[in-house]
């Protein structure tokens, strides 16, 4: 890729995102939030972020992968079950990565 | 409470999530280097779109040769949720001068929203000084994100095979992580569900927008099963506040 190539992925990746994120808030003062808005939105973070990770967590190469031995599987229950047990943030991430890497390093 | 002890609020709060951004933004510095990009434009991407998971799928189109318009759009889709985020935030930042809404819209990204609505939400930082929290997350991920760029960019000329240790997994971690505590009433979990289920059976949409499409569904579900529990509890109350009436008439 050459340097103007880069130029322009970095100028357009940055326009778009910057857009995305601003727009409203650039606005924010005249914007009015109707209720029901505001009623849907506070499902946005589970709604948007199970939707990233679940198809990493359950599928491989188009595949669906429900095995006792993807590690993906084994350290996302995990830090699930320690997430809605411990209500604890770090604890929830650590245990997550242990037992995924673990899994991993066990069945390759 | 002095500006410095607001900023540290939101730097604290943010804590555990930088701890898994960290394996992530090194992977991205190592899968740079291996699809052969120059450092320049790993750093120039950390510092300049700041925005994980599109930086990672925008790499990936980059290494197979898509088109701008491609990747740029791509881009776009995978951002669409900091709209939402956004709209949410409004509230919280409309009173605010224009220099610290920009500041706040390039900042805003998963991690901090997760980390500082809860913050606004529980009455610990409020509208007037609660940016300061904000630009505190802010400041921490965007340190972070960019230095672990840099070291992932250089261990991953020095690592070979780096990219393939499974680092990504750490963002499933964190993101399983800010999903837990929203899971205590039914809509959250009906929401959660259906976000699982539809985002696995419409994987293979092209450009992602299985992602898009997926979270429309799950936020609509979680929005009309609440809609509904209120509107059960409504007439139960008034039902429970018409019987009281009668014992009333009884007694009298």
């Amino acid at each position: 890729m050459s340097a103007l190539d880069s130029l322009w992925v970095i100028a357009g990746m940055f326009v778009v995102t910057f857009g995305v994120r601003f727009v409203l808030f650039a606005r924010a003062h005249k914007v009015v939030m109707p209720g029901f808005l505001d009623r849907a939105l506070k499902f946005v973070p589970v709604a948007v972020l199970t939707s990233i990770i679940t198809p990493m967590i359950f599928v491989s190469q188009h595949q669906l992968n429900v095995s006792y031995d993807n590690p993906w599987l084994l350290g996302g229950v995990a830090a699930f079950v320690v997430g809605l047990w411990k209500q604890q943030q770090l604890l929830t991430i650590v245990v997550g990565v242990v037992v995924f890497f673990i899994a991993k390093y066990a069945f390759s | 409470m002095t500006r410095f002890n607001e900023m540290r609020l939101g730097v604290v709060a943010s804590i555990p999530m930088i701890v898994g951004g960290i394996p992530f933004g090194l992977l991205f510095g190592s899968l740079a280097s291996s699809y052969g990009l120059s450092p320049w434009f790993a750093i120039a991407m950390s510092s300049m779109v700041f925005a994980g998971s599109a930086q990672f799928v925008a790499i990936g189109l980059i290494s197979i040769d898509a088109p701008l318009w491609v990747i740029v759009s791509t881009t776009f889709i995978v951002n669409l949720r900091h709209l939402l985020y956004a709209a949410d935030l409004v509230k919280y930042v409309k009173q605010l001068p224009m220099r610290l809404r920009i500041l706040m819209g390039f900042g805003l990204i998963d991690e901090t929203y997760a980390a500082v609505r809860p913050l606004y939400g529980n009455g610990v930082i409020n509208t007037v000084t609660g940016h300061r929290a904000y630009i505190g997350s802010f400041l921490a991920f965007y340190v972070m994100w960019n230095v672990t760029t840099l070291l992932g960019v250089l261990s991953g000329e020095l690592i070979p095979g780096m990219s393939e240790w499974g680092l990504e997994f750490a963002m499933v971690a964190t993101f399983i992580s800010i999903i837990t505590p929203y899971l205590k009433a039914a809509p959250f979990w009906l929401a959660a569900v259906s976000a699982a289920l539809a985002s696995v059976v419409l994987v293979d949409l092209p450009n992602n927008l299985g992602l898009l499409v997926s979270a429309i569904i799950a936020v609509s579900v979680g929005y009309f099963a609440d809609l509904a529990l209120q509107r059960a509890k409504a007439s139960k109350d008034s039902a429970s506040r018409s019987t009281t009436s009668k014992d009333v008439e009884v007694e009298l």
